[in-house]
């Protein structure tokens, strides 16, 4: 009996997928799914390589420096950091007298009850950063998660930085012209075409144009690719501040599991020996 | 014992640890070591956080508190009693006979040099840390002019130093120094 | 306990004596999973993974109440709650990872457990109630792991709870009513995270509890072993203690090697960027899928795209992806072969194989987007999905023809001739 009803109940269950697959198939067939802009153009980020990302790399923290100085001068205008406070820049070599300059340098919003209203007054080291009130098209993402908060991490942010194009003309690898294929993927007014970006298409203008468009202290030659790698760098920071704490606890934890788990290997032998049959 | 259980782990009298008997008990060893440091952590994320620990210092601007008044400000998300004393309420701090005192300690020894007026402490009672009265407007102060705790009775005088009731300290006085005039940094 | 010649305890000192009498705790222990619980001599490495799973929910429950000392479960402070405690609290990084990846550790252990039953058929008559038990704790385990997914109140947070309660309105006429009753409101928000995290905080227990009902009814038939032959004579069994914690103790070596190669090098690899960014009901994310333990019933779920006679594809989806777990509390019943090793099994033993590369393919569909070609392809693995639980397993097991089974533990062990002298010899 239990058989039947299970049998029964199996032929219900396959009954009704094929008949979804069936009518999948056709319409497959009849109409096979067109190829759109974004699967033929999109570009997977480029290969860069930052001193964090080996199992045993650290952050340079002069380059998270310079990163710093490009978020501050250029990105900060539009993109808050709101995870990160100023004290927390210390551990990417600030002193205590720096990281109280870096704060005086915004203002940080407070609320005074006893007027009602909202006015600002000079960060402190404790205060995180603050709030970027942003008036134009588009909605800047904050900053303070990005390279976690997007496939391929700090690559694509640089990738980013670095890849915007001229539509007009544009091929992929494969030599396919973008507008050739689809006229109607033309780049709106008001956003700019850059192929790393899902859909080709994104409201933020070039924000590191040109070289020397930060000025490095360190001797450093602040071209546009170097600034992009630099700022990228500093956001895996920003997203991930104990990366090199936890990097280093993984190997000392990983080597004594290692030494225990020889151990218990051997004791399990031990135990065992003169029982046949484990 | 069963002919099974731990058959072999069982010496011959008189033949000392052997070697296989080393490897079992340092397993169980390392197994221990790891458990112990495993619980470092554990114990240590319950100590102050990074955010808690840099909010350790406060700056308070004590230009509007008059002679007789006292304001209470704010340090690691406790009570500070600010308080303008009179010269009549320091005369009454210095006349107290020190030896005499369960905390015998001098108003000059609690203020800073010049500074002998801004009495700075702790608006925590040091019985069992209730907020003493005495610091707000209209508050009472208890018998010797200074602070009352009303959880316990402790009275504290003008130097806010203990003179009657549980507590077994006067009012602490933290770290603190004036970086100008009106402007007090505590901690 | 289980076998007549099962170690008994005997209290070493006054001590326990009198603690033996008042409260015999060292005595349950010692019964439970010491020298007094004798189990088969043959088990292989597929039999450590009960004891991990058991390792993983103590290690779910501790990281779990810590971080809930730092974690506030409002919806305007969730996220920041989490990042606060990433960045301030001591070691909080390291409990946080340790969490989110043990979540994932838990499923790897628990499906390994659960496979390791479908071929030595463990599910099979005396322990169908250790089998059902595990199922409504594997049950538990998703409603738990759902809810915990929720609170960092990111974007798959958010949507992750809106489609899974959506799955509720599929149900007809009381579907919507039921839905909203879920959350609370129309979409999730604070009244959801916070029930979310209350169930979170409880059902753990819950589960733990079930475990115990597992283990009991586990030790009144006993282990089952690769040759499903049951227990004979004392010569066929070890004490667990020490032989199996031994075992143990190296298996939990290996999983803590695993495990913390990925908590410390690839904290992220089973999670999804789009967590790292804040909750935001006005958009959802271009590829929204669940943690990758949900995938093959994902897949179950997205592969039901035409309306069957007078069911919705919906409901459809919902009904067979509910049913695909639900089949195993029917498994003892489906699967009536006598033998209960896939080993001896020589058809099941295809059949099984099938089933495993299916499941893989299911879970890769399920991950995939909703697109072509996955969705046929989850159509086809679904049809294979039901079609080994409900038709093939009851027919195989009506028609197939075993192999010879050893007949006892020993035997297969020593081998036939030895197993008269060596038995004795072995246990001197």
């Amino acid at each position: 009996m239990i058989r039947i009803i299970s049998i029964l109940v199996g032929a219900f269950f396959s009954l009704a997928l094929l008949w979804s697959f069936g009518n999948g198939a056709a319409s497959f067939i009849k109409e096979p799914p067109a190829a759109t802009a974004e699967a033929l153009f999109h570009q997977h980020p480029k290969h860069y390589s930052f001193s964090s990302d080996s199992a045993f790399g650290t952050f340079d923290k002069q380059q998270l420096q310079r990163g710093f100085k490009v978020y501050k001068e250029v990105c900060a205008a539009c993109h808050a950091l709101k995870q990160v406070a100023f004290r927390d820049l210390k551990a990417i070599g600030y002193n205590d007298d720096e990281v109280k300059a870096v704060a005086k340098g915004f203002q940080i919003p407070v609320y005074n009850p006893a007027t009602g209203e909202v006015n600002t007054r000079d960060g402190l080291p404790t205060d995180h950063f603050p709030p970027v009130v942003y008036a134009g098209q588009g909605n800047p993402p904050d900053l303070s998660l990005i390279t976690k908060a997007r496939h391929g991490g700090a690559a694509y942010v640089a990738s980013l930085l670095t890849g915007y194009a001229e539509q007009e003309g544009y091929k992929n690898e494969k030599g396919q012209e973008l507008l050739k294929l689809f006229p109607d993927a033309k780049t709106p007014d008001g956003l700019y075409f850059n192929p790393y970006f899902a859909n080709l298409n994104i409201a933020m203008p070039a924000p590191i144009a040109s070289d020397d468009q930060v000025t490095y202290t360190d001797g450093t030659k602040a071209t546009v690719d170097q600034m992009a790698q630099d700022v990228s760098a500093f956001l895996t920071w920003t997203a991930e501040p104990k990366l090199d704490k936890r990097k280093q606890t993984g190997w000392a934890v990983l080597g004594f599991l290692l030494f225990a788990t020889t151990l218990a290997y051997m004791a399990y032998r031990n135990i065992w020996a003169g029982k046949k049959g484990h | 014992m069963s002919d099974h259980a731990g058959t072999e782990a069982v010496l011959p009298e008189g033949e000392g640890v052997r070697r296989r008997d080393f490897i079992n008990i340092a397993a169980v060893s390392a197994a221990g070591v790891g458990g112990v440091i495993t619980l470092l952590p554990l114990v240590s994320q319950m100590a102050p956080s990074a955010d808690v620990l840099a909010e350790s210092s406060t700056e308070i601007d004590v230009s509007a508190i008059a002679p007789g008044q006292a304001i209470k400000g704010m340090f690691r998300k406790q009570p500070v009693f600010i308080r303008n004393l009179t010269p009549a309420e320091v005369e009454a701090a210095n006349k107290v006979d020190v030896a005499s005192l369960r905390d015998p300690e001098t108003l000059k020894q609690r203020t800073k040099e010049g500074k002998e007026n801004w009495l700075i402490t702790m608006g925590v009672c040091t019985h069992l840390g209730c907020v003493p009265l005495g610091a707000g407007e209209g508050e009472v102060k208890g018998e010797f002019g200074g602070y009352f705790c009303p959880c316990h009775g402790s009275s504290y005088d003008t130097a806010a130093r203990i003179r009657k009731g549980p507590a077994p300290k006067n009012l602490q006085v933290p770290e603190y120094a004036f970086t100008s005039d009106t402007i007090v940094k505590i901690g | 306990m289980s076998f007549p010649w099962a170690n008994e305890y005997k209290p070493a000192n006054a001590l326990t004596q009198w603690l033996d009498e008042k409260l015999p705790l060292p005595r349950f222990v010692y019964n439970a999973v010491g020298a007094g619980y004798p189990v088969p001599r043959n088990l292989n490495y597929a039999w450590n993974f009960g004891v991990l799973a058991g390792f993983c929910l103590m290690l779910q429950i501790v990281t779990g109440v810590i971080l809930a000392m730092h974690y506030a479960a409002n919806a305007d402070v969730a996220f920041n709650s989490v990042e606060h405690i990433m960045r301030d609290v001591n070691w909080g990084w390291m409990l946080r990872y340790a969490h989110a990846n043990g979540a994932s550790a838990f499923f790897v252990v628990v499906y390994a457990h659960i496979f390791r039953g479908f071929f030595y058929g463990s599910y099979k008559a005396p322990r169908e109630m250790i089998w059902l038990l595990g199922v409504v704790i594997f049950l538990l385990m998703m409603a738990t792991a759902f809810m915990g997914y929720v609170l960092p109140w990111g974007q798959m947070s958010f949507w992750g709870a809106k489609v899974i309660t959506g799955l509720f309105g599929a149900i007809p006429l009381v579907g919507e009513p039921i839905q909203i009753w879920l959350l609370g409101g129309y979409a999730p928000d604070n009244a959801a995270l916070n029930r979310f995290f209350s169930l979170h905080f409880l059902l753990p227990f819950v589960i733990a509890a079930v475990v115990i009902l597992h283990i009991w009814a586990l030790h009144i038939p006993g282990s089952s072993n690769p040759t499903g032959v049951e227990v004979k004579t004392e010569s066929d069994t070890v004490p667990f203690h020490p032989y199996y914690t031994a075992k143990d103790g190296f298996g939990l070596g290996v999983f803590l090697l695993g495990y913390c190669t990925m908590l410390f090098f690839f904290p992220n690899a089973l999670g999804h960027p789009d967590n790292y960014i804040p909750a935001n009901a006005m958009s959802t994310p271009a590829h929204i899928v669940p943690e990758w333990y949900f995938w093959p019933f994902y897949a179950i779920l997205r592969a039901f795209t035409s309306d069957f006679f007078i069911i919705p594809a919906k409901l459809m989806g919902v009904l067979a992806m509910f049913s695909a777990i639900l089949v195993w509390f029917f498994l003892p019943w489906l699967d009536r072969s006598p033998v209960r090793s896939g080993h001896f099994r020589p058809v099941f033993k295809k059949f099984y194989l099938a089933l495993v590369i299916d499941v893989l393919v299911l879970g890769y569909c399920g991950g995939a987007p909703a697109a072509e070609p996955y969705v046929m392809i989850s159509q086809i693995a679904s049809i294979y999905y039901f079609a080994h639980f409900l038709i093939i397993l009851p027919i195989v097991s009506a028609i197939e023809r075993p192999e010879a089974l050893p007949f006892s533990i020993t035997e297969a062990v020593l081998g036939k001739d030895e197993s008269a002298t060596l038995a004795p010899a072995a246990a001197h």
